[in-house]
């Protein structure tokens, strides 16, 4: 069985995986020409049949987005390569490593979905992949492969590569839509989605980086091939950003399936110095954290949501016994404090607010009062504090600052008390 | 309606339009969802989340915010449930922590949103025990408005108003998360006609305006409704006074005219009323041939005797009276009656001269209501530049421009504030008029796809002057061709506040009260019956009138409210007529001025009389719609002032006639003998559908515009005499908030005109028309039409109003 699928060209060719001509040689855009003797409803089919799930955060079933994509022209698909999420890393890779898959991949889907007009939106602290990219549309240009009419299909697409501003909100996908406006990058209000009226209020539809790169392989191969790899629910294989206490952190391409235990000792070497595992977060800094005791859980998306927690963006972040949770915490939400956009009252005041609040506990001027302050603040922003998160905010960057407080206050709450001078009594 | 839909709000079954907004749909059923950032008159945006409700869905119930949710049938909805509650006051919280305790300084004290929803909901004790955000105090973003960016809680309702419904986005958010702050542009200043209205929207202190800031506290303020003074627009008003002196103005939100919006005029032009240069006191000139403040008697005593004397020796038809465009109509229908029916005299006219012909202004048929453009396919401007002579009717046909999809087509000789928005512009040079009207009703060339869009109705053709060096007959002609347009209506404008309403009561050689034909001697028997007094028989209007001064013909001239030698657009007729007057010599005419100020009419007067205005008077007044509207009394007049309607019965009593004893009675004459007014009265405009005022509607004088089809001869470069909202007229220079924003003058030509003649933006050259010369500096225009040489008019240059200019090197 196959058990990779992304990072095989990058790992056999280091040097030039990210030309054109090494890609080429080794296979690439064989699946275009394939895919051009299909008819685009057909390759939506395969889509579909690969159980192919979105690789950005939420794991929305692609070819079913795909479905949603209203008639109307002119439509647009926007690749989304703002990857901000903290301990993320796996985008990067395949933007600088192999952008000519990721390139094959958008052109098969753009036929797939009838647009011809395409943007890759690629974060602003990614000036190289940027380069790589555009390097790479150059390419694909002068071959034929973008542009009018490629390969004789009649089809034309054209990519536009678009740096963004440093902005963590661009990421989530409306916000990402008013950016590439030339708004201010805010989430717009859902209803309507992209799907329906996006891009300049047309059809659009926003796939991830690592999405987008799975579609060539599923074209050559088959949905029933990728179908086949991985457990239900989580086929094909993904890219994990591996970080923090581990020996070997990275990016690791795996069958997901796995144990955590397999994961974090086996694939990331374990702990540095043999110090004890303390938690981890197991998809990006919005998700709740995991402590030992789920070591043994299998690492698949719909294991981790019964265990509360999301596989998100696939950043995976190891804190041994030495890590100060609080300062992890307030590390986390001051990342997300900073990066509201502002929008809402409750993430623009309220996060800070919680930043505010940690800073005095790890300062030592923490209040007997402060774990009921930081629990009733989060409940306004995230009300219920439950998951998945309720939010008084338009898109869920508020809730996402909530998310470690409620991780600390669930696994340490003792460790912050201790932080307190006084006796705290409440807080539970 | 089919179209409604049941909703379940709090457990109790209402109905409501399908789709409408949650937040509107439940309180126009009586439950009231707090808010800072919708506002009824722009798109929701969801920020503020004060509005969030719980709303049940396939998965429980959810969080939504009412202002962006719009209802669907048996939508469930909880406003008051624990969840809501909490979370509304989790966001009052959270606005609260970062906003400063300085209520007891900030204008928006007693009358603050975000104090009413504190009070009521707030918590005693503020949780947040550190350092507020802070910005550096208000910052100044206008010349007018200030910016606390402190105070702001950051609803981008001013945002939006400059962006969605001013056209001008001249204000922004920038910066992200909790540093987010609203700011303008670099370099940019917040210069929007239209600035006030956010001040008057933002649901705290953090816009403040110039002309209000520490004057008065709410709770301190006397208020009446009524209505804007200063174009024919008529917005609806609420004045505040504070110990007997006007403070503010605030829009009120009527479908009908301005929907809560002013212009910065409108809402700012009221200083001039307790500006130190107000007549207090009657003037009477001395045998020494200077002014001398006198009491009322003796004034009126003067008046009435040279009035006797120049009657008794050159006829009533030698007298003559100008004015009642700024009056009230009660005013404008006494002044008529004390010329026509008092002293005799046909010699009439509340028109300068700069307006249509009266014909268009007061006859058309399928005349257009404002409310008339939310139903338009297409609208066709071709008149003057909105944005700068009726600002709120540029705000309405803006909307329906971008909001309502209708097809914009806009006529003038440069860019006007609307062309942004407009579906086609077409320019033309001043004087080529007839000739493109031709073309365009032809749809030649490059004109067909505009004559296309014109055949699709409802047509509303706003039609009035471009500008006033182009003939009033290019007017008529666009009107001729305009009312065979498919569902055409027409709405003939002209700017000065009531000229509508002063020609519907008579002020007009042309014109009896109520919309009927001057020379209709059957209607003027029944008048003559009605006041128990003749009738005089059309005479002269305004030209001629000037024309009489200047030749010996007229021998007694009476103002109201009128400054000839500012506003006729024809200077050189206005010129000679007063220097005629002035300096005083024997056996020139008479002249009365009753007015507000001083100025460069009645400087040369005889007697000046000092008279109540705008805010001091109760009163009607009518639109340029027709719509009648009340105009009410807040505070008293200047020193010895009085009200106009009493001045001029004192008078009409010295001379054996009488026009009335006091407004009130007036309006109800006005009523029973001016047939298109036979339905109006104070006590309907002030109660019951009132608001939206009365159309006038009904008297039989018609007018049918003919097109003349003839355009005048001209050379090399015409003059475009456009008007601009701040000129040097006393409404602007007499209140210092608005006085510095008034332009110098210029001359605007294109860019290939410029160079032609060898000029470069900055050049002082001299201009020269048929009345004079005028030294100023050229500015460059790309929107110009070419051979055209644009100067705002009365902004302090007089060259005259001829067509043919020449620019030379000054």
């Amino acid at each position: 069985m196959t058990d990779r699928i992304l990072t095989t060209r990058m790992e056999a060719h280091p040097a030039d995986a990210h030309t054109i001509a090494r890609y080429e040689a080794t296979g690439g855009y064989a699946a275009l020409r394939k895919a051009f003797g299909m008819k685009p409803e057909e390759i939506v089919a395969e889509v579909k049949a690969s159980n192919l799930r979105g690789r950005g955060g939420a794991g929305f079933p692609t070819g079913v987005k795909w479905g949603f994509l209203a008639p109307s022209t002119p439509r647009y698909l926007v690749v989304n390569a703002d990857e901000s999420e903290p301990g993320t890393f796996k985008d990067r890779q395949l933007l600088e490593r192999d952008p000519h898959q990721l390139l094959e991949g958008i052109v098969i889907s753009a036929f797939a979905i009838a647009v011809n007009r395409a943007f890759v939106y690629i974060r602003g602290e990614y000036p190289r992949s940027a380069r790589r990219m555009q390097q790479a549309v150059d390419e694909a240009y002068a071959a034929g492969y973008l542009g009018k009419d490629i390969l004789g299909s009649g089809f034309t697409l054209d990519v536009t590569v678009h740096l963004g501003a440093g902005a963590y909100i661009c990421g989530e996908e409306t916000a990402m839509l008013n950016s590439l406006e030339g708004k201010r990058g805010e989430p717009r209000i859902k209803p309507p989605f992209p799907a329906v009226a996006g891009l300049y209020a047309k059809p659009t539809i926003v796939n991830n980086v690592e999405t987008i790169s799975n579609v060539p392989w599923i074209v050559s191969n088959g949905g029933a091939a990728y179908n086949a790899i991985g457990p239900e629910g989580s086929r094909g294989t993904r890219l994990l950003s591996l970080s923090g206490h581990v020996v070997k952190p990275g990016n690791y391409e795996i069958v997901m399936g796995m144990s955590w235990r397999d994961l974090i000792f086996g694939i990331g070497g374990g702990i540095p110095g043999g110090k004890a595992l303390k938690c981890w977060i197991p998809g990006g800094a919005s998700a709740p954290w995991f402590t030992p005791e789920v070591l043994d859980e299998p690492v698949t998306l719909d294991d981790i949501a019964r265990l509360g927690s999301m596989a998100g963006s696939g950043a995976v972040v190891v804190m041994d016994e030495t890590t100060n949770v609080v300062e992890a915490a307030l590390s986390i939400v001051r990342f997300f404090a900073h990066e509201s956009c502002g929008q809402c009252t409750p993430c623009r005041e309220g996060a800070s607010w919680l930043q505010r609040i940690l800073e005095r506990i790890v300062t030592g001027q923490g209040r007997p009062s402060d774990l009921d302050l930081l629990l009733d603040v989060s409940d306004n922003i995230s009300p219920g504090l439950r998951w998945p998160p309720a939010m008084t905010t338009i898109c869920p960057l508020g809730p996402s600052a909530v998310s470690p407080i409620t991780s600390i206050m669930k696994h340490f709450r003792d460790e912050i008390v201790a932080m307190i001078p006084g006796e705290v009594t409440a807080g539970v | 309606m089919s179209d409604r839909v049941k909703i379940i709000v709090d457990g109790r079954e209402v109905t409501s339009p399908s789709g409408e907004l949650l937040i509107k749909a439940a309180e126009e059923n009586g439950t009231y969802i707090p808010r800072f950032c919708w506002h009824s008159r722009m798109k929701p945006v969801g920020m503020c989340r004060m509005c969030l409700v719980e709303v049940e869905g396939p998965r429980g119930k959810v969080l939504v915010t009412s202002c962006t949710t719009p209802v669907v049938e048996g939508m469930i909805v909880h406003t008051r449930s624990d969840v809501v509650k909490k979370a509304q006051e989790g966001v009052l919280e959270f606005l609260l922590i970062n906003h400063p305790l300085d209520c007891p300084v900030c204008d928006k004290g007693g009358e603050c949103p975000l104090q009413d929803q504190t009070l009521a909901h707030g918590p005693g004790e503020s949780r947040f025990v550190e350092e507020k955000r802070h910005f550096e105090k208000p910052i100044p973003i206008s010349d007018l408005v200030l910016l606390d960016r402190e105070r702001c809680i950051l609803c981008a309702r001013c945002t939006r108003f400059s962006d969605e419904i001013s056209g001008d986005p001249l204000i922004e958010f920038i910066d992200r998360g909790n540093h987010t702050q609203i700011n303008t542009f670099p370099d940019e200043p917040f210069s929007s006609y239209f600035s006030g209205n956010t001040v008057q929207i933002c649901p705290v202190g953090a816009l403040t305006a110039t002309p209000y800031r520490f004057k008065a506290r709410p709770w301190d303020l006397e208020a009446v409704e009524s209505t804007c003074p200063h174009c024919s627009v008529g917005c609806r008003v609420s004045v505040h006074a504070s110990q007997n002196q006007v403070v503010r103005l605030i829009g009120v939100d009527v479908d009908a005219t301005n929907q809560g919006w002013l212009c910065d005029k409108g809402r700012f032009g009221f200083e001039y009323l307790r500006s130190p240069e107000r007549l207090s006191s009657p003037l009477l000139r001395g045998d020494d041939g200077e002014f001398h403040e006198v009491g009322w008697a003796e004034a009126l005593d003067a008046v009435a005797t040279r009035l006797r004397s120049v009657i008794a020796e050159k006829g009533p038809a030698s007298v003559a009276g100008l004015g009642g465009a700024r009056s009230t109509n009660e005013e404008a229908y006494a002044f008529a009656k004390l010329l026509r029916g008092v002293i005799g005299t046909g010699n009439l006219d509340a028109s300068l001269g700069d307006d249509p012909g009266v014909g268009l202004l007061v006859g058309t048929n399928a005349r257009a209501t404002i409310d008339d453009l939310e139903r338009a396919k297409t609208i066709l401007v071709w008149g003057p530049d909105l944005k700068e002579e009726l600002p709120v009717l540029y705000l309405r046909v803006r909307r329906a421009a971008t909001a309502l999809g209708t097809t914009l087509i806009v006529v003038h000789p440069r860019a006007t504030g609307l062309d942004r928005d407009a579906t086609h512009t077409v320019r033309y040079r001043p004087g080529v008029g007839a000739a493109l009207l031709r073309r365009l009703a032809a749809g030649e060339g490059d004109l067909a796809e505009v004559r296309a869009a014109l055949d699709q109705g409802p047509v509303v053709a706003i039609i009035g002057r471009t500008g006033l060096a182009e003939s009033a007959d290019l007017a008529e002609a666009v009107a001729a061709f305009a009312r065979g347009l498919p569902e055409a209506r027409l709405l003939p404008v002209a700017r000065r506040g009531n000229v509508f309403g002063a020609l519907d009561m008579g002020m007009s050689p042309h014109l009896l009260p109520g919309r009927v034909a001057a020379d209709d001697a059957t209607a003027r028997s029944t008048l003559a019956a009605a006041w128990g007094a003749g009738v005089a028989a059309p005479g002269r209007d305004a030209s001629g009138i000037l024309a009489g001064m200047a030749n010996g013909s007229i021998g007694a001239v009476l103002l109201l409210g009128s400054d000839p030698l500012a506003d006729h657009p024809d200077q050189k007729v206005a010129t000679e007529a007063f220097a005629a007057v002035s300096p005083p010599v024997g056996g020139r005419p008479f002249l009365v001025s009753l007015d507000i100020f001083r100025n460069r009419s009645n400087e040369g007067a005889d007697v000046i009389l000092p008279v109540d205005t705008f805010t001091e008077v109760e009163g009607t007044v009518t639109n340029l719609e027709g719509r009648a509207q009340k105009t009410n009394r807040l505070v008293p007049g200047v020193g010895a002032s009085r009200p106009t309607v009493e001045v001029l019965e004192d008078l009409a009593i010295r001379l054996g006639g009488s026009v009335g004893s006091s407004a009130a009675a007036i309006a109800k004459e006005i009523a029973a003998v001016a047939p298109a007014y036979a339905a109006v009265s104070w006590d309907a405009l002030d109660w019951g559908t009132g608001r939206d005022g009365i159309v006038a509607a009904g008297g039989s004088f018609a007018h049918t515009p003919t097109a003349t089809g003839k355009d005048p001869a001209i050379g090399d470069l015409t003059l475009h005499l456009g008007r601009v909202l701040y000129d040097k007229g006393t409404v602007v220079t007499a209140g210092p908030s608005l006085a510095m924003l008034a332009p110098s003058a210029a001359a605007h030509l294109h860019p290939e005109d410029a160079a032609r003649l060898g000029f470069s933006a900055g050049d002082r050259v001299t201009v020269t028309g048929n009345a004079g010369s005028a030294a100023m500096p050229v500015v460059l225009d790309p929107t110009l039409a070419k051979g055209t040489v644009y100067i705002p008019f009365n902004t302090g240059a007089t060259i005259g109003n001829g067509l043919d200019v020449k620019v030379e090197r000054a």
